[in-house]
């Protein structure tokens, strides 16, 4: 389980963000992940409600974006949906495909609390 | 000069540890800033100044994933004797307790730095950082890692490692590349361990487990093996020569490793 590591660092990254454009409260976070990431959302979830305290998210949503697992084939010249242990070209079979999305880790967006107070933003 | 740790860092390695230069952020409006960055954005930093501060020293370094019990501590100990005279071994040991593994090592006479990691179920670029400072890395020309057994959190963390070897010994069942999908489309180089025991297994089949990896779009060499028996060593040695030459020489090819992904989709 190391949903909880990867939650701390998405808060650190939360932070410096928020931090640079002088914002003291987040309210939302948005981040995508993919069934290649090694990254289960549910655990994630979990691991934000607790990791979040103390933070300047404290009071954020997190919203996850589950991201398809998506891949080339070259020779057919198509992107077909894969199977995250069969990532064949589904016209043609080929495993000589590339990764075009589903190892997505990636934070999108976040939103900056209207109140900088998060005793007033509780509701 | 690093300002993390105070080691030689070059120019280039600070700006790659430079995380403000990495977010590149927009105000979508000014209360929500867009902004695509990687969650492990810090540990992917620590990596890459790894990566950077090992190649200044004309060091490989290989990250050693598996199950607990694969195997690897043996292929290890096996490794540094069929090396012998080829080139210099030092390497780091993860563990969540014990210092057992560097024992075994350092009774080689190879260098070995324990890392232990209590709860923590992968090794972090950060650890391998910390390790790096205790070694004498003029007097290396192989870093093995041996991350701690474990086949699903080890793939989300870089640890600043030029190629992944994944092992996969017979006896766990030729479909754990299909069950662990994550892990094995990290590896660089997969080592079908623990062949010596083919002969009384019915229902491990090399095939089937390559056929699993190639399933995972990984063109990555199977190659079996057996602490064991030295003379089934010689294609690792050699594969392990070859990527040091190619490593010194800038030819190495481009590396799917783990914790590297797309930065975002399309």
């Amino acid at each position: 389980m190391h949903e909880l590591a990867v939650c701390q660092s998405l808060l650190r990254a939360v932070e410096r963000a928020a931090l640079s454009h002088g914002a003291t409260a987040v309210s939302a976070i948005t981040v995508a992940i993919g069934p290649l990431s090694g990254v289960e959302a549910p655990l994630l979830e979990r691991a934000f409600t607790v990791a979040r305290s103390g933070t300047l998210a404290a009071r954020a949503a997190l919203e996850i974006q589950a991201a398809p697992i998506v891949v080339w084939c070259s020779s057919c010249g198509v992107q077909t949906p894969a199977a995250a242990n069969a990532l064949l070209c589904g016209r043609c079979g080929t495993w000589q495909v590339d990764l075009r999305s589903g190892d997505e880790l990636l934070l999108m967006r976040v939103e900056l609390a209207a109140d900088a107070d998060p005793a007033a933003a509780a509701c | 000069m690093c300002e993390h740790c105070g080691c030689a860092a070059t120019a280039e390695i600070v700006r790659l540890t430079d995380h403000t230069s990495t977010i590149s952020a927009t105000a979508a409006s000014d209360r929500s800033i867009e902004i695509v960055t990687a969650i492990l954005d810090e540990n992917d930093h620590q990596a890459a100044h790894n990566r950077a501060h090992l190649r200044d020293h004309g060091i490989l370094a290989v990250n050693l994933m598996s199950s607990p019990g694969s195997g690897k501590t043996s292929l290890l100990e096996a490794t540094i004797d069929a090396a012998a005279g080829r080139f210099r071994i030092a390497v780091i040991e993860g563990d969540l307790e014990t210092e057992n593994d560097a024992r075994r090592i350092r009774a080689k006479g190879v260098p070995a730095i324990q890392i232990t990691t209590g709860q923590t179920c992968h090794l972090d670029a950060r650890m391998v950082h910390d390790a790096l400072h205790a070694l004498e890395l003029e007097t290396i020309d192989l870093l093995l890692i041996e991350n701690v057994g474990n086949l699903v959190c080890p793939a989300s963390f870089d640890l600043g490692q030029h190629a992944n070897v994944t092992l996969l010994s017979v006896t766990e069942g030729d479909d754990k590349p299909a069950k662990y999908p994550t892990m094995f489309r990290a590896a660089d180089l997969v080592l079908l361990s623990k062949i010596d025991l083919l002969d009384v297994l019915d229902d491990f089949s090399t095939q089937r487990a390559e056929a699993h990896v190639r399933a995972l779009a990984n063109a990555a060499e199977v190659m079996p093996i057996s602490a064991r028996r030295p003379q089934t060593l010689g294609p690792w040695i050699d594969w392990l020569e070859r990527e040091l030459a190619a490593s010194r020489t800038g030819a190495a090819p481009p590396r799917r490793r783990a914790g590297a992904r797309r930065q975002a989709s399309g």
